[in-house]
């Protein structure tokens, strides 16, 4: 029986989890991208896709996301076990 | 003297929340809330007593705040509140109200959106998007923004909207189609002066009669509508500016409404002479009479957005306005006189005064 593949470990901003009272600041998810990372978080955090997602979809204007502690778009693969960092930028005021 | 009032307070740092009785002397404050989020207008549903708030986070993007507790506790919903994965991003919300049957959003860049389950979940009203005069929609100042709301008081099918730099529409099939609405409405800034539409309205509000009885200060000039806003009348005679932002009505004398001269954008958006004043009419338009009893006199070099004034249902009437520059003013009196009820608040972008109890 194959393995499961580990999940990466989201690390979520203070000012998300906020928004979503039972959602924890890290958590883990199954993902081979960072937008298949997404989906699977929206699945465990309802409604964290639309904070996360502007049109297009693209990663809106002023988050940042890191795989592995280098800048992703959503295409970027995610490895097994990778941490994946969502930092609000300070362009954001 | 039982009844409770709230005054609710959108700014770029939160909602803040003031309560008072009838006597409307002292009041209690409470913010900043809704994560401190930018917002740009608050509301009260008032069929449930739900706070709908609606604003926009420069990281996550717009959302409508909901509170059944006064403020106490909040959900937020960005559900829907899109354009499609084609479309523009929806940068933030500058409008909630509540119509009969449901709940209207609109939204920077201009659009207009409905709810029908409490502000849970949100749909695209595509027939203004695709109104055949969107490809030449221009941005004013502020952004291209929709931000006036106007349901009609019986007939859940009609709807007036106002969009800065393009005017107002009306809609008499519940969104699917829409006309311009701006006969009689000058636009100094276009080669045109009446074009059909282009016209930079500020503010759109509804007569205490309700039906076709219109009133709306524009970028330049202050007009009125016996006809649902297919023919304007200027009133703008008797004021110290034709510019302005914010308007609120009577909320039973249709013949009443207050407003909030300032000078012209050229020479800095404040309040004429650099004395606060808030200006009514009883007639309609026909004249105007300025109040400035408790207000600064001298040196007061302060504006006053679009959605910042509001009054509340009791008699006489209370009548309320926010500066940019944070202060909260009231009058227990129907404008006739005035007192500080806050200072020191963030930029004060809109108020609403809500009875309970």
């Amino acid at each position: 029986m194959a393995e499961s593949p580990r999940p990466a470990i989201v690390h979520l901003p203070r000012s998300l989890v906020a928004l979503f009272p039972d959602a924890p600041r890290r958590i883990e998810v199954t993902g081979v991208t960072v937008a298949e990372v997404v989906d699977q978080l929206d699945r465990q955090v309802p409604g964290i896709r639309t904070r996360l997602l502007d049109a297009g979809p693209v990663i809106r204007t002023h988050l940042n996301v890191f795989v592995a502690g280098a800048r992703a778009t959503l295409e970027t693969p995610v490895p097994p076990g990778a941490d994946v960092h969502v930092i609000p930028a300070v362009s954001g005021g | 003297m039982a009844e409770r009032l709230a005054l609710l307070v959108g700014t770029p740092k939160g909602v803040f929340v003031l309560e008072g009785d009838a006597r409307r002397r002292d009041w209690a404050l409470r913010g900043p809330l809704c994560e401190g989020w930018p917002i740009h207008d608050v509301c009260v549903d008032p069929g449930s007593g739900a706070l709908l708030a609606g604003g926009g986070s420069p990281w996550y993007g717009p959302a409508i705040w909901r509170s059944e507790d006064l403020g106490e506790t909040w959900t937020h919903s960005g559900e829907g509140l899109t354009y499609g994965d084609d479309g523009p991003g929806v940068k933030t919300v500058w409008n909630v109200s509540v119509a009969r049957d449901a709940i209207y959003a609109g939204v920077e860049p201009a659009g207009l959106f409905q709810s029908v389950d409490g502000g849970r979940t949100w749909a695209h009203i595509e027939g203004l998007t695709n109104h055949p005069t969107r490809p030449e929609w221009q941005p004013g100042n502020g952004g291209l923004i929709l931000h006036s709301i106007v349901p009609h008081p019986t007939d859940g099918n009609r709807l007036w909207v106002g969009i800065s730099a393009v005017g107002v529409f009306e809609t008499r099939d519940g969104g699917a189609t829409w006309e311009t609405r701006n006969h009689g409405v000058r636009a100094d800034f276009h080669p045109e002066v009446y074009p059909e539409f282009g016209q930079c309205v500020h503010k759109v509000v509804m007569a205490a009669d309700g039906d076709e009885h219109l009133y709306q200060q524009n970028h330049c000039g202050v007009y009125r509508s016996v006809d649902g806003g297919r023919h304007w009348e200027e009133i703008t005679a008797g004021l110290p500016s034709q510019f302005g932002f914010p308007m609120t009505a009577h909320p039973r004398d249709p013949r009443t409404v207050w407003t909030i001269p300032l000078t012209p954008p050229e020479l800095g958006r404040y309040m004429p002479e650099a004395s606060a004043a808030v200006w009514r009419t009883h007639d309609g338009g026909d004249s105007w009479v300025r109040s400035g009893e408790g207000l600064p006199q001298r040196n007061a070099f302060i504006g006053v957005l679009r959605e910042a004034m509001a009054v509340d249902s009791l008699h006489p009437v209370g009548v309320y306005f926010g500066t940019s520059t944070g202060q909260l003013y009231g009058s227990p009196d129907e404008g006739a006189t005035w007192r500080l009820l806050a200072d020191n608040l963030p930029p004060i972008w809109s108020v609403e005064a809500a009875v309970a109890g």
